[in-house]
């Protein structure tokens, strides 16, 4: 080869390997993003029907409940305006509980949030940022559940 | 009175490592000896009240002096000893000082180990050293003292985080550290070399075995980190894409690829002006990793409390770095010229192969890392980027990496013929495809994922790659040159690497099951049966303990216990899972919760080949340990002057 069509095949190489990456990467990108919805937004019809996104807010107090020897468990989170009961059929994180702010993974089905993750910061102090701003929206009530 | 001894050493090293860069940079530009050989002795200086004031801090968390707010709010008095110690870089306040003594380690280890170095060029390596300590000082006692006395003073700590209280995790962090950190010492020599205006196969050498020192500390850092990870964190993972783990990952696939294209620099005078890149790209992204990790911007275990003023500093720290940097090379990459050509085919080739592979990894990593943060500070909606984008963008780039890196290996430079080692290659492909093919049938009993077979044998061969030299040599009765034997054993272990990936990938089982005492489940074959709960006690915990029969058949294969633990002092829950450990596959129960009507939940996983992923980080980070003890870097400067590399030696002042 001349070094002129050396160059010339390097480019091109070069140019389509950057392109194919580009391309796959993207594709991979769109199809991963997981947006971040609070119960208000849920409730507003905002969120992808049959699409995978997470949820966010806190655990309203007295309200998990399982059908004993079951693993399927219920409960409800809120952002203080509204409410959306989640479903979740795996073990939950050690950090659950009630009051405290949650995000889960997953999609609605039937008007359910049914979650394929759960996640609950190691640090009982700790609210995922995200869930600490959809609650400013609305400020919680004295002593609220 | 003693933690006021630790600022006050702190603030003396402070003004040691301003010392150190002015005459070590100032020293250089001016030419001045007596300037110069001030640099060593403040090197040590830095060294001793860094290690002092580190010492300081130990001691407060070793007596409990719960006066002191950083004590308080990560120890008690019911810690264990060893985690009392390791509790010390168990948050912010503490890791930045780790991360000092670190730095000042690394400088003193440049500085006792470079008496070869031309003098003005080893001044100004420690000057842009100790520039980037006079950051991090300041930055530590500016905003993040762990010396700040609580008044009045705790009656007793608030105890560290129990997650934390792990030995694998005690030493995560100060091996992690010592990677990231390594990197200042790649890109040091960098800037010294644009600084002097000199950057040829000398400079290359000498970077070589401090950037494979580093490496190798990151790799083990990084493995230490995932097994961490799998054991404590309780479920099984060992990569998760956490944004942090992310923060980590992006500094290695650099500092691969800096390493690599190093080894063309020096051979071949080639790629000056991306090597140079390089280093400045690996130092960047550790620092980003910093940033990210203290600036408490993220969500994640690894973050602690967000602090504005903390992350401002730690930008403006990364700006004034990466900025002065890329500013100095755009002045000085125009002047170096590449030295000659390659063929497509030849060592060359396959090391820019190499390098856009692992550079294409690290920013579509970096893209998918940084984006949410973009998006939420821009006010465009709250995303968070899944793992099977990681998955596919590391994925893509790196299964061509690990099949080029089995012919790559033998390539020659300049222009390689295969011939010699195409019969050797075929044969072990075709070893390694049956290899494969037996493990997914006959081992496994399925063809599990698209990609496994393909995984399997990709290993294999990059295996049976790595070893025809070594083989080769010894049946000859020779020794191989120790660089030459690290490569071998350090490409070994990425094999390993990838068939431990592969197998859990392919073939691992997670099955969450609620069980009463007596009942069992079957997973992989193995039949877990509940024996039931009781409650335990530890040093500063109280647990209630599950216990596993596991058996295969009629053949009992071990009783495993897992406990559901609660720290007295911080009421955290925490699992701790029972693991059994083979050759082939791990056997991993966890407690969850109670379930009523006498049940418990628990999570019973087959990881196969799983222990085959931190063994190939260590095989690998091994080899790099072998690589660094090659005689060449230990030979006198008089002796080694590049005159190896024709054309390679240009100045470019």
């Amino acid at each position: 080869m001349t070094p002129r069509r050396k160059r010339l095949f390097s480019v091109v190489a070069i140019l389509a390997g950057v392109g194919l990456a580009a391309v796959v990467a993207l594709k991979a990108f769109d199809n991963n993003l997981l947006y971040f919805y609070d119960p208000s937004q849920v409730a507003a019809g905002m969120a992808p029907a049959g699409k995978t996104f997470r949820i966010g807010g806190m655990v309203t107090k007295g309200s998990v409940a399982r059908t004993p020897g079951s693993l399927e468990v219920r409960f409800v989170i809120t952002d203080f305006a509204k409410s959306v009961t989640v479903v979740y059929d795996q073990i939950l994180p050690d950090l659950f509980r009630e009051g405290q702010g949650i995000i889960a993974h997953g999609r609605m089905r039937d008007g359910v949030f049914v979650a394929d993750d759960v996640l609950a910061k190691h640090d009982e102090k700790y609210m995922p940022p995200e869930v600490a701003k959809s609650l400013k929206h609305a400020i919680p009530p004295e002593g609220s559940t | 009175m003693i933690p006021e001894l630790g600022t006050l050493s702190l603030i003396i090293a402070l003004l040691l490592s301003a010392a150190q860069s002015f005459f070590g940079l100032a020293g250089a530009h001016r030419n001045r000896l007596s300037w110069m050989q001030v640099v060593t002795p403040a090197v040590a200086g830095v060294w001793v009240f860094v290690a002092l004031s580190f010492g300081i801090l130990t001691y407060s968390f070793i007596t409990n002096d719960f006066s002191v707010g950083y004590v308080a709010g990560n120890s008690n008095s019911a810690l264990p000893l060893v985690y009392r110690i390791a509790a010390v870089w168990g948050a912010h306040e503490g890791s930045l000082l780790l991360w000092i003594l670190i730095l000042s380690t690394w400088a003193l280890l440049v500085a006792g180990l470079s008496s070869s170095l031309p003098v003005a060029f080893r001044a100004r390596v420690l000057g842009v050293l100790g520039l980037i300590g006079l950051g991090f000082m300041s930055f530590t006692l500016l905003t993040s003292s762990p010396f700040t006395r609580l008044l009045p003073a705790a009656a007793d700590g608030a105890d560290l985080n129990p997650i934390l209280q792990d030995p694998a995790l005690a030493i995560h962090p100060p091996m992690l550290y010592m990677g990231y950190v390594g990197t200042s010492v790649a890109f040091s020599f960098a800037v010294a070399a644009m600084l002097a205006g000199r950057i040829d196969a000398g400079w290359a050498r000498w970077t070589r075995p401090w950037t494979v020192a580093a490496w190798m500390c990151l790799t083990c850092g990084i493995a230490l980190g995932s097994w961490w990870a799998y054991y404590e964190l309780g479920w099984g993972g060992w990569w998760f894409w956490d944004a942090v783990e992310n923060a980590s990952f992006m500094p290695w696939l650099a500092s691969t690829a800096l390493i690599h294209s190093l080894a063309v620099t020096e051979k071949r005078g080639l790629f000056r002006s991306w090597t140079l890149l390089l280093a400045i790209f690996a130092f960047s992204l550790s620092l980003l990793g910093t940033f990210l990790v203290r600036s408490g911007i993220l969500v994640s275990v690894h973050s602690f409390a967000s602090d504005p003023a903390r992350g401002l500093y730690i930008l403006a720290l990364l700006m004034f770095f990466i900025v002065g940097s890329l500013t100095l090379y755009a002045f000085r990459a125009p002047s170096l010229k590449g030295g000659g050509g390659f063929e497509l085919v030849s060592r060359e080739s396959f090391l820019l192969l190499n390098n856009a592979l692992l550079v294409a990894a690290a920013l579509l990593i970096l893209v998918g890392t940084l984006w949410p943060l973009a998006m939420d500070a821009f006010n465009l909606g709250k995303i968070s980027v899944g793992p099977p984008y990681f998955n596919m963008v590391f994925l893509v780039p790196a299964l061509p990496l690990v099949m080029l890196l089995g012919i790559g290996m033998h390539a020659g430079w300049k222009r390689a013929s295969l011939q010699t080692f195409r019969r050797k290659l075929l044969a072990i492909a075709g070893v390694a495809g049956v290899l494969a093919l037996a493990t997914a049938l006959i081992g496994f009993g399925s063809f599990g994922v698209p990609l496994t077979v393909l995984g399997f044998a990709a290993g294999c061969f990059v295996m049976g790659s790595a070893l025809i030299e070594p083989v080769q040599q010894w049946r000859r009765g020779q020794g191989l040159p120790r660089a030459a034997l690290g490569m071998a054993i350090a490409h070994f272990g990425v094999g390993m690497f990838v068939i431990g990936v592969t197998g859990v990938a392919s073939y691992k089982i997670e099955k969450d099951v609620g069980l009463a005492a007596g009942d069992s489940a079957t997973v992989a074959g193995y039949t877990f049966k509940f024996l039931g709960t009781q409650p335990v006690s530890g040093p500063n915990y109280e647990a209630i303990e599950g216990r596993v029969a596991v058996s295969r058949g009629a053949t009992p294969v071990t009783e495993l216990a897992t406990q559901k633990r609660t720290y007295r002092v911080q009421q955290n829950p925490m699992t701790h899972a029972g693991i059994d450990v083979a050759w082939n596959r791990d056997l991993f129960v966890a407690l969850g919760d109670e379930l009523g009507a006498d049940k418990w939940s628990l999570r019973l996983q087959y990881k196969p080949l799983v222990r085959y992923i931190w063994l190939g980080a260590l095989v690998a980070a091994i080899g790099g340990l072998v690589a660094i003890l090659d005689r060449r870097y230990r030979v006198r400067r008089t002796t080694a002057v590049p005159a190896a590399a024709p054309g390679s030696a240009s100045t470019v002042a």
